[in-house]
């Protein structure tokens, strides 16, 4: 225990004080030398080091990754072959696969439509109360995010707890259906039910990010296109949908991708709960069942597929930089 | 710091407009003086959505405090009939407990241990790299800041084949080193991008009267930037504060928890694994491990919600 709160006082220190020398000795040697050098090289003292790591970390990795994929799983005589297309072939005829990349397009679909219907409930009947029980409302909705899946999953066990028959269930789900006189339900286990008591845990921890981010979008509605609304007769159940909607719709797109693209990748859930077992599998625990098992050759490919998914959002990245820069 | 000038950053401004009442709710509302049937709708809908909301976090802190007997044999929401239930045993005893080869307060300290340096690390690199793209004129700017909005979207699972083999092949797999270099590589895309749009927008006057006095780049960047700059950084440091925190995929990859010690997350995992045996000390486990996140995000939520709006809104 002592070691180990000294190892880590020291590692912080060494790590933090690091980075700071490091930029720190780097702009000092490029003024020495001084002139045109100093010109041309500074800018790259201030980004390099941050180039330097997406480097190291993400795009050589990716063409690595791409490498891999066509080299065999297992070693024979000290490496591992090329196969050319076999991974691909292998990966692609797993029922495995399909499962994986049908829940994957299901969160996808049902997790970030319902976190940020939920997170437009909440801020725009927030919105209507005085500011400190508004905080209060949202502070509560939110509190979620700050939780790690991992401890989510572990919180969610008492919701979804199933007992065996003769004893009093202690899952909150199941004694509330009991109270209808319904036998209770292995949520986890069952096939119709597994799945979206997966993808509950997640819109549970997203619609508080859902709900701050069209808040914030909400309160920069200009009024007078309201009244002009009103004035005009409008009822306020249309000035919401065609007058503050439209309004907000840029911001409903891009909370809708964030999610998205965190859903995409969802691991920490399924990992600690079903493991993938029951249909439940996700692209990123198929990967990494196929990494844990050294199988670098498939974990590739299945990697390869989870970047092509995001493709499309790289591109609308892009292009919306582009618009910015050009308002700029 | 004070007479400063304000930057016309997102955040900020959104937090002054807050202030008014904004035209969506004087819209819902209509008529000042007939709000009475919609607002006991508005406070009851409210009420079900935040009190769903709450049920599982309060199942948990309820739980904590319960006897073995009392979790194996009811639910939780019976001890508020049967208060001689509770009791504070469960995180004496889960406090002893090692899981992986270590117990709670080693796993939470070496959380501390990724959490601080991978965080600080990226914002470091990542601020400098946000003044050069904003205030430094070089050739390809644009183009080398696209590579970074590019990557925002890269799922990191690219990163794990070649990272083990580069990290054995250097002796560093495993180590708290790789781990916080390897968090600083998934997070910077995120802080350069949103330190470049804080950055970008501090008033170009100020700039250039401290580089018509003299000042270097990088004095200019640490005695004028950085103070500046303190909102955007807390920001983005909270964000990636907690995502090291609550990370369990990388530290489940790049660190020897067998030797250097369970991180908090992977410590609840693996109780989790072993759910039915020591079911009454999980909830104990899970509270002590979520509490400083919340302690992190109660106390700065302010900085957090900012940062949230001003990254993906106006982006």
């Amino acid at each position: 225990m002592g070691s180990v709160l000294l190892n880590g006082f020291v590692a912080i220190v060494a790590g933090v004080v690091g980075v700071f020398v490091l930029f720190w000795a780097l702009n000092e040697a490029t003024e020495r030398v001084g002139g045109t050098f100093e010109e041309v090289v500074k800018p790259w003292v201030f980004f390099g080091p941050a180039i330097l790591v997406v480097t190291v970390f993400l795009i050589y990795p990716f063409f690595d990754t791409v490498r891999a994929s066509f080299y065999g799983d297992r070693f024979v005589a000290g490496e591992r072959p090329f196969v050319g297309l076999d991974n691909y072939r292998r990966v692609l005829t797993d029922t495995e696969t399909w499962i994986s990349l049908g829940n994957n397009l299901q969160w996808i679909i049902v997790v970030p439509a319902l976190a940020v219907v939920t997170g437009l409930v909440v801020a725009v009947l927030a919105d209507r109360l005085s500011p400190r029980p508004e905080n209060v409302a949202k502070s509560l909705i939110f509190l979620p995010m700050a939780i790690s899946f991992v401890g989510a999953a572990a919180i969610w066990e008492l919701i979804y707890k199933i007992q065996p028959a003769p004893r009093r269930q202690t899952g909150v789900l199941n004694a509330f259906i009991g109270m209808f006189g319904v036998e209770p339900i292995s949520w986890y286990e069952n096939t119709l039910t597994n799945d979206f008591a997966l993808m509950a845990i997640m819109i549970w921890m997203q619609a508080g990010f859902a709900m701050v981010l069209l808040s914030a979008a909400i309160k920069g509605v200009p009024m007078d296109t309201i009244e002009a609304a009103r004035i005009d007769g409008a009822t306020e159940f249309q000035i919401f949908f065609k007058v503050v909607i439209p309004q907000i719709a840029s911001t409903i797109v891009v909370v809708l991708t964030t999610i998205l693209i965190l859903v995409l990748k969802i691991f920490d859930i399924v990992r600690v709960t079903t493991n993938g077992r029951g249909n439940t599998q996700v692209i990123a625990n198929y990967f990494y069942t196929f990494f844990e098992g050294g199988n670098y050759g498939r974990a590739g490919v299945v990697v390869i597929l989870l970047v092509i998914m995001t493709f499309p959002f790289m591109v609308i990245n892009v292009k919306r930089f582009r618009e910015q820069e050009a308002q700029r | 710091m004070s007479t400063a000038p304000t930057p016309p950053a997102d955040g900020v401004t959104t937090e002054v407009k807050k202030k008014e009442p904004s035209a969506v709710a004087k819209a819902i509302k209509g008529d000042p003086d007939d709000r009475s049937g919609a607002g006991w709708f508005v406070k009851g809908m409210l009420l079900i959505i935040c009190g769903l909301w709450l049920v599982p976090t309060v199942g948990l802190l309820v739980s904590s405090f319960r006897t073995q007997a009392a979790v194996n044999t009811s639910g939780w929401w019976t001890s508020f009939v049967n208060p001689s239930e509770f009791t504070f045993a469960n995180y004496g005893e889960v406090l002893q407990q090692s899981v992986g080869g270590s117990t709670l307060a080693e796993a939470f300290i070496n959380s501390i241990v990724v959490a601080v340096p991978a965080t600080i690390i990226p914002i470091t690199a990542a601020a400098f790299a946000a003044y050069a793209f904003s205030w430094m004129e070089f050739k390809g700017r644009e183009t080398l800041f696209i590579v970074f909005v590019v990557l925002l979207v890269v799922p990191l699972q690219v990163a794990f084949i070649p990272i083990v083999n580069l990290y054995s092949a250097l002796g560093i797999q495993g180590t708290f080193l790789g781990l916080w270099l390897a968090h600083a590589g998934f997070g910077m895309p995120l802080a350069v991008y949103l330190l470049r749009n804080y950055i970008g927008s501090l008033p170009r006057e100020v700039i250039e009267s401290a580089r018509v006095d003299g000042a270097s780049h990088f004095t200019t960047f640490v005695r004028l930037i950085l103070p500046l700059s303190v909102p955007a950084l807390a920001a983005f440091a909270i964000f990636q504060f907690l995502w090291t925190w609550n990370d369990y995929l990388v530290a489940l990859i790049l660190l020897d928890t067998a030797r250097l010690g369970q991180v908090s997350t992977t410590y609840l995992a693996g109780m989790i694994g072993t759910f039915g045996a020591r079911e009454h000390l999980l909830s104990a486990g899970a509270f002590i491990t979520i509490l400083v996140p919340l302690a992190v995000f109660f106390s700065l939520q302010r900085f957090f919600v900012r940062g949230l709006t001003a990254g993906s809104v106006k982006g």
